[in-house]
């Protein structure tokens, strides 16, 4: 880990409404390392994430990627930051009206990287690189299973190299094997891509798979943030309650709206 | 809370509706003259709004010019002016009902495929995913449909008044027993470009409020199924009073004296 953190969070304040979401969130991931960051149902694991793509516009506070504050910047310096991310989203969010390979290959397409023959050799390479067949690319998404659909969308957040990759609940809705190949799927194309990632679940096994750190947020700040490896032996209360997953316990699910 | 509040309240969502959507019609507006454009989109909107229209057009055409002779033949008839006819048919189709009629059904096709298509895209994360790659959901999404139905629309209301004038012809000559040369001479005598070129800005204007509604009443839809449903109907009849309201307010522009 050098000096200077990939990504670097800093009082980060988001709210809706009258409803704070982020309130005052520190984070730093280090160059090439995968921090995951944990927590229940409507903690604002999202909305973080969101801020950081630059999808929704923080309150205050600052995000800076190498280094460069990246809060408030106009849309072309915004693509430009953009171009350094892939992200793979909770549902896949694949085009319906394209087949495959033009998902895979959207991004390179869009920049006008590659033509449209380069275009789809290179869909089908990182399709390789998830474990799927060639004859997968002609396909149209909603012919494909969910965890075939999770894997072209992972292929499709790395198609274009991304220095920074994040993974939105990258488990969710998977069976557990399909859930552990997927988790092994990740490792395996950031390792190749010497890609950092920030990751946002709440699959403790999905979280100490991907994570080389684990933060956990509560109630829009991070209550504490360690080794992937400690998260047991964490001696937090709130980290204790939600690894083990018990409904008693300093953490109060509002189980009403 | 006391009636007064409830006005304002009332008042104040008004105009940050209209607000929002002025503020959405004008960046989809610049964003449909500034590079990068996607022909390929261009052209499948237009096949999809232009072309697959038709059927719907021409048979609404047809009946409505119909419809219109056999009217105007039972109250002219009260006043020997049954020769009135070919002129009342050709202009009432041209000048109004070619645009209304062609508007509402297009609105009731086009206007909701588009809201539930882009609610769709909003709620499974496809738009937010467009934006992590280099894409710019308003050029790639909006822009195109709104290039497709300005230039559509007008080539769908020439051939709603060809039709429409034909099947008062069909009327006219084969069930009231017109001189077939002399209902068209009456129509031709008294068609003037004007009429017609009215009818065609009127089906411009109309085309760019069904994919502006589709588009924005899509793009801004929210939770889930439920939301998107919402934004069809919201599209669909938000356009149908838009292009009623300015109809009659083209026709002030173009017809008052």
């Amino acid at each position: 880990m050098t000096d200077q953190p990939k990504i670097r969070i800093r009082d980060l304040k988001k709210s809706f409404g009258p409803k704070v979401v982020l309130d005052g969130i520190d984070l730093d991931v280090g160059v090439g390392e995968s921090v995951v960051v944990i927590g229940g149902s409507g903690t604002g694991k999202s909305v973080l994430l969101k801020c950081v793509l630059g999808l929704l516009e923080p309150d205050s506070g600052t995000i800076e990627i190498d280094g460069e504050n990246v809060v408030g910047i106009s849309a072309s310096e915004r693509e430009r930051i953009g171009n350094k991310f892939g992200m793979l989203f909770q549902g896949g969010a694949l085009f319906d009206s394209l087949p495959v390979w033009e998902n895979v290959s959207f991004g390179l397409l869009a920049q006008k990287r590659v033509d449209r023959t380069e275009a789809k050799e290179l869909a089908i390479q990182k399709l390789a690189q998830v474990g799927m067949d060639a004859h997968v690319a002609e396909l149209h998404p909603a012919e494909l299973s969910g965890g075939m659909q999770k894997r072209v969308a992972l292929a499709r957040a790395i198609a274009s190299d991304p220095e920074i990759i994040f993974f939105d609940e990258p488990t969710t809705g998977l069976d557990p094997i399909m859930a552990d190949v997927i988790n092994d799927l990740i490792v395996k194309t950031t390792h190749e891509l010497g890609a950092t990632g920030l990751s946002i679940t709440h699959d403790m096994a999905s979280a100490r798979k991907i994570g080389n750190r684990i933060a956990m947020l509560y109630q829009g700040r991070i209550v504490w943030a360690g080794d992937a490896a400690s998260v047991n032996e964490s001696g937090n209360e709130f980290v204790d309650q939600f690894v083990h997953g018990r409904a008693d316990g300093p953490i109060k699910m509002a189980v009403r709206a | 809370m006391n009636p007064l509040q409830r006005i304002g309240r009332v008042v104040i969502s008004f105009l940050a509706a209209v607000g929002r959507l002025t503020m959405f019609m004008s960046s989809a507006l610049s964003h449909c003259v500034r590079p990068p454009f996607y022909p390929r989109i261009i052209v499948r909107q237009m096949v999809e709004i232009g072309y697959y229209s038709l059927p719907v057009v021409g048979l609404t055409g047809v009946f409505a010019g119909m419809v219109l002779a056999l009217q105007s033949y039972t109250g002219f008839a009260r006043f020997s002016a049954e020769g009135a006819i070919a002129n009342v048919v050709v202009l009432s189709i041209t000048r109004e009902l070619g645009p209304v009629l062609a508007g509402l059904m297009v609105a009731g096709r086009i206007g909701a495929s588009m809201a539930a298509e882009t609610g769709t895209m909003r709620v499974t994360e496809q738009i937010d995913a467009l934006t992590t790659l280099s894409t710019n959901p308003m050029k790639f999404l909006v822009a195109p449909r709104l290039i497709a139905g300005i230039t559509m629309m007008p080539l769908l209301v020439l051939v709603a008044d060809v039709i429409g004038v034909f099947g008062g012809y069909i009327v006219a000559v084969y069930k009231l027993g017109f001189n077939p040369s002399i209902y068209l001479q009456n129509t031709w005598n008294f068609v003037e470009l004007h009429d017609v070129l009215s009818g065609l800005v009127k089906a411009s204007v109309f085309g760019f409020i069904i994919t502006l509604m589709g588009c924005y009443h899509g793009y801004h839809s929210r939770g889930g199924a439920q939301g998107v449903g919402a934004a069809t109907t919201n599209a669909v009849v938000s356009a149908a009073i838009m292009i009623l309201c300015f109809d009659y307010i083209l026709t002030e522009i173009f017809f008052a004296k």
